[in-house]
């Protein structure tokens, strides 16, 4: 052993710890800046609301102007699709993860209504317009709410009006319409077990054709070629021809809004149509958590929620329809996106839904391998 | 075959700097009685190790074991009474096995893909010396960090109807799926396989060729054995991998081809089916466990098994007889690589009439209220990269800690026992499944602890999640340098009178901080594409790149779809550019040298 060799390998080793020193000082400020900005770590205080929403909702919007309104402090957070913020809530009923809830639709209303998730409220300015959505306390109409109604919408199978005409083809109008053999091969369809958007489309063909003959239907539709994706935008942006370059699908599942975002720039045309006849509707709730932090707060944010100065804004920010029906809306979609009419759609009590769901997915795994 | 003895460099051979003072009560002795360190520092020697221990042990259990047994344990009880009434009902059920093999199939077919493409990669990027070598290394590491949904996103793109490849009719076939899961994974094998083959002396290859054996008769005969342990544990790791796949079978299977992962979030997520959900994550970790166990051994092996160099050979420049493997790395690197890249670059690039526009990009920068996206990109990037950091800087304290601990040999079978439980135990995070996680950190992290604040809504537990799926990573890179160590060393600096802590400083810290940069950009990399845990944990404000992308790719608004494959363009860009940082980081800890100490390769 020499001095030279020694002193070698100390500078050696320096030299190697160098960048890792400097690297470990790098994520030490990071780690300081991110845990001195991350919210949600202070204690409760009263003066704060939270609010627990599924991933499209407009956030930080949302929080700005709800915490103006309210005079509480707004925060939103966001859990997941419909059916993963449903189920979060269930797993954590008693303790839960924010004050209010807003997003979970029909399909799973049930399941937080069974799982004693929510506290009955109804609020005090809650629009006339609005009952027919509400799931009730009790059997008298004007009884507490289970869950409360925000907005509607239906989901619908969605053409391409323009494909139909060149090809010399008559547009389908019915459910039935998609399963004869001049369409074959033309619907892009929606995984029931994976999208919510799917399972709203297979609670109307349940509506529609009953228990016993909707899974001889989706077998009809799958023997004619219709092609099952696993998401709503994997159907409409990766297979429709009006929503991608070289979509091959003139057919799809969608939504009654979606032809209010397919106009051309004058506005005078829309490049899809949504078949009335084959639509399921869509509810989205809100509610007060059991067990909140802030009961008083997430009364008033649900106040918010139903209140005509946010509901003015759900059309363009959520493409829903507002339950305040004295709200008014865009001109695209009164023209292009017309509702189905109340009397036109297909659908179940959310409790049936709740009751069915599994057995008919079961069935429809059976049946088209699902 | 002797048994391996790595030769250490001739500077490290060197015993450490004498002491400066302190007790040297242990001086030389004579070599056949080499004694631990002095009593005096060995009550510090076990409390540092003890505390080395603790740590990382501590934060697996509250953070990972304890959230998921917790949710685990709910679906099997019913009322507070235990019940296991679900095992029969779930294992009698014919789709259970369907799902179950389907996982092995796919996680089988892609280890041996993933084998044979990267064994030529392997070649090329480790024993030939070209312009450009750092460079491929490590765009080849930007796939295995790339979220699943941009891989997803970019093979459906490809193989999917009006993509560039839907000629060949692969959509929606085993094929595509197996391709997609290989495409992160050469990557895996070529690291593995590397820089074991760099290191192993090519003396008997030699010699077998002067006995006038063929080239190809040599590579079959006398390398091909030798390799054979570490191809062994490549696969076993890229079957683990492959087996709990979350992203890229979900998009790309369906419901047709899906696997043991997907299906527990498919019975959590949809139905809520706890019961159904927790006996298959039984069989998850019986899966996990097994390939565990398996690859173990197998390292093992390839640890002792093989006479390695500890100087590579200098690399040769590639000549005519290397045009093979040079042709298959190319198509690979081409076919499975590039093109999918590719195809999502262009179709971030045009608009739903076939133009070329930047408008995507547009949107990011300024993002139009009906997008999903809580503020411009470049605060999601903001944000993901304080949480990457942090999480990187987590996953790497935690990480040399369980390095250093894991790298000792200790002489007692129990201890020696224990080390190997704790060995599986760090690895787990890799096949846990990320819905089983991330629902029991929302059951557990109620003020846990009795702690007096709810930590399921703070940004904290993100970094945290992040950190436990780098942690097996950081650790895997870090281990082989130590195990590396020859411990004559640290015997002949501790009979020279060095304490724990000079061993510790002078022996062991220096060669970790080389690897350390690698573990840093690595665990880095792979917190700031983590998507599966962040995804399912709820998060104040807190948008990060790839949550955004998921999030983009599924909304409805116009242009929401066009802008998701944008930012994940932006995603890949960021990791491709960390990875070059750190694959320049990895020689001998300094910018820009290129030496020859290639133990640091992951795994």
């Amino acid at each position: 052993m020499t001095p030279a060799a020694t002193s070698t390998f100390a500078a050696r080793a320096r030299r190697a710890a160098a960048p890792l020193v400097a690297l470990t000082a790098v994520c030490g400020l990071a780690l300081t800046g991110c845990s001195g900005s991350a919210p949600g770590d202070a204690p409760v205080e009263t003066d704060t609301v939270t609010l627990v929403v599924h991933d499209s909702f407009p956030n930080e919007e949302f929080a700005e102007a709800a915490s103006t309104a309210t005079g509480y402090d707004v925060e939103v957070i966001s859990a997941g699709d419909g059916g993963e913020l449903t189920n979060k809530l269930v797993l954590t009923a008693g303790a839960p993860i924010a004050d209010a809830f807003f997003g979970v639709d029909n399909i799973f209303a049930s399941r937080l209504v069974e799982n004693d998730v929510a506290l009955a409220y109804r609020p005090a300015e809650f629009p006339e317009s609005g009952i027919p959505y509400a799931i009730l306390e009790g059997e008298q109409a004007d009884a507490g709410f289970a869950l409360t109604p925000v907005d509607h919408g239906a989901t619908c199978i969605n053409i391409d009006p323009a494909w139909f005409a060149e090809q010399g083809l008559a547009e389908p109008a019915t459910y039935e319409d998609l399963a004869k053999p001049e369409y074959q091969g033309l619907t892009a369809l929606l995984d029931p077990t994976a999208s919510s958007t799917g399972a709203s489309f297979l609670v109307g063909t349940v509506a529609a054709f009953g228990e016993d003959g909707f899974a001889d239907y989706w077998k009809s539709l799958t023997d004619n070629g219709a092609r099952i994706e696993q998401g709503w935008s994997d159907a409409y942006y990766g297979q429709f021809t009006q929503g991608c370059e070289g979509g091959t699908k003139p057919i799809v599942v969608s939504y009654a809004s979606s032809p209010a975002f397919t106009v051309n720039e004058d506005a005078t045309e829309s490049s899809t149509r949504a078949l009335l006849d084959t639509c399921t509707r869509q509810v989205e709730y809100a509610g007060v958590l059991k067990g909140a932090a802030n009961e008083a707060g997430a009364k008033a944010v649900v106040d918010y929620l139903v209140s005509h100065e946010f509901q003015q804004t759900i059309p363009d920010a959520m493409y829903m329809s507002p339950v305040d029906a004295s709200v008014e809306m865009p001109e695209a979609w009164a023209k292009f996106a017309p509702e189905p009419a109340a009397d036109q759609t297909h659908d179940l009590a959310p409790d049936e839904i709740e009751r069915g769901r599994e057995g008919w997915l079961k069935t429809l795994g059976d049946t088209i391998g699902l | 075959m002797p048994p391996v003895i790595p030769r250490e460099r001739s500077e490290s051979r060197e015993p450490a700097t004498p002491p400066s003072g302190g007790t040297t009560e242990s001086g030389p002795r004579g070599a056949k009685r080499v004694r631990r360190p002095a009593s005096g520092t060995g009550a510090w020697a076990v409390a540092g190790w003890t505390l080395a221990t603790a740590l990382p042990l501590a934060f697996l259990f509250v953070f990972f074991l304890w959230p998921v047994l917790s949710l685990v344990a709910t679906g099997f009880t019913d009322d507070g009474r235990p019940d296991f009434g679900a095992v029969p009902e779930v294992f009698g059920a014919p789709r259970t096995w369907r799902v179950i093999g389907q996982t092995l199939l796919q996680a089988g077919l892609a280890a041996a893909l993933a084998v044979v493409l990267g064994v030529p990669a392997a070649y090329v990027l480790y024993k030939l010396e070209f312009p450009g070598r750092t460079l491929l290394h490590g765009l080849m590491t930007v796939p295995f960090v790339l979220p699943t949904v941009v891989v997803g996103v970019a093979f459906s793109a490809l193989f999917g109807p009006a993509g560039p490849l839907e000629w060949m009719g692969l959509d929606r076939t085993l094929t595509v799926l197996v391709l997609a899961l290989v495409f992160p994974n050469v990557a895996v094998v070529a690291r593995t396989v590397g820089s074991f083959w760099a290191r192993l002396d090519d003396s008997s290859a030699m010699a077998a060729r002067v006995m006038g054996a063929g080239r190809i008769r040599a590579w079959l005969t006398v390398t091909l054995p030798a390799l054979a342990p570490a191809l062994a544990s490549a696969a076993a790791l890229v079957f683990l991998f492959c087996s709990t796949s979350f992203g890229i079978v979900l998009i790309l299977g369906g419901r047709e081809f899906s696997n043991v992962e997907t299906e527990i979030y498919r019975l959590t997520v949809q139905f809520l089916d706890l019961r159904g959900a927790a006996v298959l994550s039984l069989a998850q970790f019986v899966i996990v466990g097994a390939t565990l166990v398996v690859s173990a051994r197998l390292r093992r092996a390839g640890e002792r098994a093989v006479e390695l160099r500890e100087d590579a050979p200098r690399e040769k420049r590639p000549g005519l007889a290397d045009l093979p493997a040079i042709f298959v790395f190319s198509l690979t690197a081409l076919l499975l690589h590039a093109v999918p890249l590719l195809t999502l670059v262009l179709r971030s690039l045009r608009d739903g009439g076939g133009g070329w526009t930047i408008a995507h990009y547009a949107v990011l920068v300024r993002p139009p209220a009906e997008l999903p996206l809580d503020a411009p990109v470049a605060h999601a990037i903001g944000l993901s990269i304080r949480i990457a950091a942090v999480a990187a800087a987590i996953a790497l304290l935690l990480g040399m800690l369980i390095a250093l601990v894991l790298s000792r040999k200790p002489r007692a079978p129990g201890l020696r026992r224990a080390q190997g439980l704790f060995d599986g135990l760090v690895m787990l995070p890799l096949g846990v499944s990320a819905v089983t996680l991330g629902f029991g950190l929302l059951i557990t992290m109620h003020r846990p602890l009795g702690l007096g604040f709810d930590l399921r809504t703070s940004a904290v537990l993100i970094p945290v999640a992040q950190a436990l799926v780098a942690l097996p990573l950081v650790v895997r890179i870090l281990l082989p340098v130590l195990r590396g160590i020859d411990e004559r060393i640290r015997f002949a600096a501790a009979t020279l009178g060095a304490t724990p802590v000079t061993v510790l400083a002078t022996i062991d810290l220096p060669l970790l901080g080389r690897s350390a940069g690698l573990a840093l950009g690595f665990s880095f990399a792979a917190s700031l594409g983590e998507f599966g845990a962040t995804s399912f944990l709820v998060r104040p404000g807190a948008q990060t790149l790839p949550v955004a992308v998921g999030e983009l790719i599924g909304h409805q608004a116009p242009g929401s779809y066009g802008a998701g494959l944008a930012a994940a363009v932006v995603l890949g860009t960021l990791t491709a550019v960390i990875m070059l940082v750190a694959e320049r980081l990895r020689v001998d800890g300094r910018w820009g040298g290129r030496g020859a100490q290639r133990q640091g390769e992951l795994f």
